[in-house]
């Protein structure tokens, strides 16, 4: 990341339609040949900022910067930025290499330089001989390849894709998922994603931007974001969290102590809060961070070397069972009435016997497993 | 268990395979003969050697001869196809800029233009025969002292006037199809607007042309009662010259100039399809790609 260099910036941007706001103040940069996510629920704002570095959209305040050029202005047919639409968008009435070819004949490329570069943006996305096919020949995954080389044949300084993989089906958009990653290296172009998945943005993206309301939550690269949320939004859009209420009883630079109201067990972190401030924290547990132990019986309870006595543990009674194959899910209601989650990797082809429906148990979780949240 | 085994070929009829009932089959058969018979006869009795259309007497090509031979016929035959020819080439072109209008854009009183375009339609033909013999006597006489295509203006004008909206209509639901997107892409990708129009809207829209296109044609040739009342003496059309020829005597003679004309129609509308590459069938099954 040392010698990365701008390459879009967004300067308070706002985009207003009446009363509504969709894109409220965005502040943010991207970096030269990142692979960036835009990430958030539907109507939070993400496609309205693509489609404003587009062209397809004018901000109602701030500007877009390219190379250090504000471009708010600009048409989109005069921008140097390609997308790869949701709906692929390749024109039904041209073969391949016309689809291919045709931002280059527009750009007046002369023909034998554009029919080799087309050759090599269809060999770039695997297509290679499908030049004369047309695109209802093709299946939805083709013509995706189809419009990633159309947009990519342009060499765009930034490539933009709106919910790339959101129409293909469940095997063919994991595989898309490493094949863009590779193709984004293989290219060196500026990547930027929108989609509503976050195990997409995951799974692909080099830093992400967690979008809510028109507002940007958090930018952060993936395990900064499911590890170091700043919010409870963020906590819960990405994966899935235990959330609990209650205050900092103990907050030192080298560990901290909170007391929640429904949990019988108080929860000490290895580490102090910063910017805590007096009243209600947060606290986010992972579901795949608490441990399951066996209770009753006269069983001692499990010792967690790193926390003190009397934390991190609360007894509970498996009532649900959720078995996922690689994985199982266990809704574990403790004393005082609520549940939490609890996830257990399927090891062996018994695991998901350890543990039955109605059994008592202990939940245990590390001293540095879980995180505060301020807001 | 139904022991029997079927002998091949001749398998009981599936549950929806309707064509293999005989009770279906005969009414389909009603259906056709209903549909087909007039014409078939109209056309069968262009060639019998008999001035009456009711008794065969034997294949005869004199009716076609004759009727070739009625200068007034083919005057009236060829003003019907230029006319047709004419009013086809404006209402698409009308037609088609009036649909893009209410698809592109918004503006006030939208819903008003909406409605009044499918006023054409809706008014019975006598009365838009009335006001076009009103418009053309008292607004706008048009001169039938005019050379041969100049003379055929008014009748030009009330077909474009009715034609224009079935062809607006057509194409507006073409256009409904149209993704967004594939323009969207097209501006991404550096064209501007008239290059975005002839490059990608134009292919979209190109089935609704030519099926609008055929409409107007055919309800060009075939109109009597607006053609009735803005005809003159030297601007027959050929349904208007039958229909004076019908009020004297039905000969065969006008059933063999029908019959050029039925077959004309069936030609062109062939060609048409042939043409378009089956993208009017396409249109009909509502299928937009």
């Amino acid at each position: 990341m040392s010698a990365s260099k701008t390459i879009i910036r967004f300067e308070n941007l706002t985009k207003r339609y009446g009363k509504v706001v969709a894109v409220d103040g965005v502040d943010l940069s991207i970096e030269e040949g990142e692979f960036f996510a835009l990430l958030g629920p539907s109507g939070c704002g993400k496609t309205t900022l693509l489609r404003m570095l587009a062209g397809f959209e004018t901000p109602t305040e701030g500007r877009i910067l390219i190379d250090g050029q504000d471009i708010s202005r600009t048409p989109p047919n005069k921008r140097p930025v390609n997308m790869v639409f949701q709906s692929y968008a390749v024109f039904p009435h041209m073969t391949v290499a016309d689809n291919v070819a045709y931002g280059l004949k527009v750009d007046g490329v002369p023909g034998a330089e554009r029919s080799r570069r087309v050759e090599e943006a269809l060999a770039l996305v695997k297509l290679d001989g499908y030049g004369g096919r047309k695109p209802d020949q093709l299946s939805g995954g083709q013509r995706q390849r189809v419009a990633l080389a159309r947009a990519l044949v342009k060499r765009p300084r930034v490539l933009l894709l709106d919910e790339p993989l959101s129409a293909l089906d469940a095997k063919l958009r994991e595989a898309m998922r490493s094949e863009l990653t590779q193709l984004q290296e293989k290219v060196g172009i500026t990547f930027l994603i929108v989609t509503h998945d976050q195990d997409e943005a995951l799974a692909m993206a080099s830093r992400c931007a967690v979008m809510n309301r028109g507002l940007l939550q958090q930018v952060a690269t993936p395990s900064d974001l499911y590890e170091f949320p700043n919010s409870r939004f963020v906590a819960d859009f990405i994966g899935s969290v235990n959330l609990f209420e209650g205050r900092l009883a103990v907050d030192e630079p080298d560990h901290a102590v909170v007391v929640c109201g429904d949990l019988p067990t108080r929860i000490f972190l290895d580490h102090g809060v910063t910017g805590a401030r007096d009243g209600t924290v947060w606290v986010a547990l992972r579901p795949e961070k608490i441990e399951l132990h066996k209770r009753g019986d006269g069983r001692a309870p499990p010792v967690l070397e790193d926390t003190p006595e009397g934390h991190n543990l609360a007894p509970g009674i498996i009532r649900h069972i959720a078995y996922l194959g690689s994985e199982s899910v266990y809704d574990v209601a403790i004393e005082g009435g609520r549940s939490v989650k609890a996830l257990r990797s399927n090891l062996t082809r018994r695991d998901q016997e350890d543990f039955t429906w109605d059994e008592p148990v202990w939940l245990a979780w590390h001293a540095c497993s879980s995180a505060v949240l301020l807001s | 268990m139904v022991s029997a085994k079927p002998r091949p070929g001749r398998t009981q009829p599936g549950p929806l395979e309707y064509l293999r009932r005989w009770p279906i089959r005969g009414w389909l058969a009603l259906v056709v003969i209903y549909l087909y018979a007039p014409l078939i006869t109209l056309m069968a009795f262009s060639f019998n050697a008999s001035k009456r259309n009711i008794v065969w007497r034997g294949f005869t090509l004199d009716w076609y001869a004759k009727a070739f031979a009625d200068t007034d016929l083919i005057v009236a035959f060829g003003n019907s196809l230029t006319i047709a020819a004419v009013s086809t080439v404006v209402s698409v072109a009308l037609g088609a800029l009036t649909a893009l209008l209410l698809w592109r854009f918004r503006f006030p009183f939208k819903p008003v233009l909406e409605g009044a375009l499918s006023l054409p339609i809706v008014v019975p033909e006598i009365c838009m025969g009335v006001a076009m013999l009103v418009f053309f006597t008292q607004i706008l006489p048009w001169p039938t002292s005019l050379p041969w295509p100049l003379n055929l203006g008014a009748i030009i004008i009330s077909h474009i006037s009715f034609s224009f909206s079935f062809v607006a209509i057509v194409i507006r639901g073409r256009l409904a199809s149209f993704n967004r997107e594939l323009e969207e892409a097209a501006k991404d990708l550096g064209a501007g607007e008239w290059r975005i129009f002839w490059d990608v809207l134009a292919p979209h829209m190109r089935p609704g042309l030519l099926a609008g296109g055929l409409l107007a044609f055919t309800l060009s040739l075939d109109d009597f009662v607006i053609t009735f009342f803005t005809s003159g003496p030297d601007t027959t059309t050929f349904p208007v010259k039958v229909y004076s020829m019908v009020r004297f005597s039905v000969t065969p003679e006008v059933n063999a100039a029908s019959t050029i004309l039925i077959v004309l129609t069936v030609a062109l509308t062939a060609i048409a399809l042939r043409v378009s590459g089956g993208a009017v069938a396409t249109l009909e099954a509502g299928e937009g790609l």
